[in-house]
């Protein structure tokens, strides 16, 4: 008994969610039980492209015989056809091309604005800084319109140079954002002893407030290759020819063909699209989770 | 500050070029780093918008210059009914998709700020759905959703027995429009829910160890202490979320395409359709502009409607 009560008020003084909670089996219905319905359900379809990739097309669509749940003779088919069969590869390396083009140059972008904006410190910086944080809530669903005639203006109709040039807009109000954070976190005695010992602003920046921002330059980095490698809408609206095609446009355009669906090979290039950014994805998850939770509480 | 001198004694020192001294020079240094991101916002993002708003008036259609026609395509729009058929849709679709991620992605953040053991690992696993790109876990959705060969159908037919027939999800207008809100909903629980527990994590034990002592019971301590104390942040990701499903494009475009009988059109599907695939640019931006007003609205409403109660956190009311 008196185990038991030792035992809660060790949780109690741990969490304070957790300090009414008397027993275990309490416990268990409360928090194991619906957390453990929450990553079912969540990773569910996750499963559900893996098993259907590597199906043959004769368990694929035949329940009767075969469960679904589960794969009795896995096949590399549908993995062989759309590396070899289809411009997989091409539309992969086009989408790596955009995404770590924007990428750099929105970094590019940020970095010297959030660094203007913090600690250059001029009259009306905090308007600017609220000017770049009110472009992120302008959505992409109303701009693709008329961005698809500047586009076309520009000449660069068709080209993963438009995809580039485009996808900032919705990724330096983030990184601005972000990075602003970080730099204000750096403090502010560093940049005025090297400015006392005569180094210019650029070296400051270059030297001294960059090297103690990497955590933020890799949070925004990665945030920005996720969004750039998951963008949808201007790569629909503004790539027409097959071979430039970014993998999310490819697969729905390209793949989904007739009456009859592949959705053996549907589902091995959605595995395929997704595998890149879960790497990332597992590789950062620390960056990934400062960054979206610092980029909420700016 | 002294920064003014500064300059002259690094020059008296080093004697720089007159290149290091113009980017030392601080009004230009502000111009030079603001230029980058400035020009690619206007350039791309208010020149656009701009654009938008007059293309809205004009009957330009792909390859042929518009000329002005005032609100023509505005009453054109009013007396369409796809699209009130898409206002409607849309706005029932953020108001339940919002509803269901609110609520679900809370009580998952309740559920995570407890111990227990790979805590991390969970919580790294509970992002992936939305790390992933949208369109192809919508494929994935899709497929899940098939008439023939759904596995939830098969789930309940042929496991379960509650069922004798497939479901239909996407052939017919209602259930269509409850699927893809079900699959926008299993998109934006993680993020509700991450950062809604970086949320949880600043509320102070202290709080809830005085409610205790005072005989507050758990539900009185979510309702007087947790939710509070959680609205300012609630209300940026509420203004994030809504915008964001209002203007949804991919997960409807990648599972029906606004079918069945143009029953799932959200506005921005509509928008493509008309303006892209139908070549009227003229009256896709009217559709696009018209997300403008009720955009304008529901940020007004949630964020003044929840972040007003900033004394709640100690700070000063504004």
């Amino acid at each position: 008994m008196t185990d038991v009560a030792a035992q809660s008020s060790n949780v109690a003084s741990a969490t304070p969610d957790t300090m009414a909670w008397d027993s275990r089996a309490r416990r268990v219905v409360m928090i194991y039980l619906p957390l453990a319905c929450f990553i079912l359900i969540l990773l569910f379809p996750f499963y559900w492209m893996a098993v259907t990739s590597f199906k043959p097309n004769a368990e694929l669509l035949n329940y009767k015989e075969h469960n679904p749940f589960w794969i009795t003779s896995p096949t590399l088919a549908h993995i062989k056809h759309l590396l070899f069969d289809t411009a997989y590869p091409r539309w992969l390396k086009t989408t790596m091309l955009v995404a770590i083009g924007s990428t750099f140059l929105s970094l590019f972008a940020s970095t010297l604005a959030a660094y203007a904006i913090e600690r250059l410190r001029f009259r009306g910086s905090p308007y600017v800084g609220l000017g770049i944080y009110l472009a992120y809530l302008v959505p992409p669903s109303i701009l693709f319109i008329p961005l698809a005639t500047v586009i076309v203006q520009f000449g660069l109709f068709d080209s993963p140079l438009a995809l580039i040039l485009v996808y900032p807009t919705f990724l330096v109000p983030f990184c601005t954002w972000l990075l602003i954070g970080y730099f204000k976190s750096i403090p502010y005695e560093l940049e005025e002893c090297a400015l006392v010992d005569g180094a210019t602003r650029l070296q400051i920046l270059w030297r001294i407030t960059l090297p103690l921002a990497v955590p933020g330059l890799i949070s925004a980095g990665i945030f920005s290759f996720t969004l750039s490698w998951n963008e949808f809408i201007y790569a629909l609206a503004f790539i027409q020819s097959g071979a430039n095609k970014t993998v999310p446009v490819a697969i729905l355009t390209e793949l989904v063909t007739g009456d009859v669906y592949q959705w053996g090979a549907l589902m091995a290039g959605s595995l395929l699209g997704s595998l890149p950014v879960a790497l990332f994805y597992s590789l950062f998850v620390d960056y990934y989770v400062s960054s979206l939770t610092g980029a909420v509480k700016e | 500050m002294s920064v003014t001198t500064l300059p002259s004694r690094g020059h008296a020192l080093h004697q720089p070029g007159w290149l290091a001294r113009l980017f030392d020079y601080k009004p230009f240094l502000i111009v030079m780093c603001l230029a980058p991101a400035i020009g690619l916002l206007l350039v791309f993002l208010t020149y656009p918008l701009g654009l938008g708003i007059w293309l809205a008036f004009t009957d330009t259609t792909i390859g042929q210059r518009g000329i002005y026609i005032g609100l023509e395509n505005f009453q054109y729009l009013l007396k369409d009914p796809l699209w009130w058929n898409a206002v409607f849709y849309s706005i029932f679709y953020t108001a339940i998709a919002t509803f269901g991620k609110f609520a679900l992605g809370f009580w998952l953040a309740l559920l995570l700020n407890n111990h227990f053991p790979l805590k991390s690992l969970i919580r790294a696993i509970v992002l992936l759905p939305w790390i992933v790109p949208t369109v192809l876990s919508a494929l994935a959705f899709w497929w899940i959703y098939d008439p023939q060969f759904s596995i939830i159908s098969y789930l309940l037919v042929d496991v379960l027995h509650w069922r004798d027939s497939n479901v239909d999800f996407l052939g017919s207008p209602w259930p269509a429009r409850f699927s893809l809100i079900a699959a926008n909903i299993w998109r934006g629980i993680p993020f509700v829910a991450i950062s809604l527990l970086a949320g949880l994590q600043t509320i102070s034990p202290s709080l809830y160890e005085a409610a205790m002592l005072d005989g507050a019971t758990s539900w009185q301590r979510f309702r007087y202490i947790t939710f509070p104390m959680m609205m300012p942040i609630l209300a940026i990701v509420m203004t994030f979320s809504i915008i964001f499903t209002f203007t949804d494009f991919q997960l409807v475009y990648a599972i029906t395409r606004g079918g069945p009988v143009n029953s799932t059109h959200l506005l921005a599907t509509l928008a493509f359709q008309r303006g892209i695939a139908g070549g009227e640019l003229g009256e896709g931006a009217a559709i696009a502009v018209s997300m403008i007003p009720f955009l304008v609205f529901a940020t007004l409403f949630s964020y003044f409607g929840l972040a007003r109660r900033k004394w709640q956190q100690g700070e000063a009311n504004d």
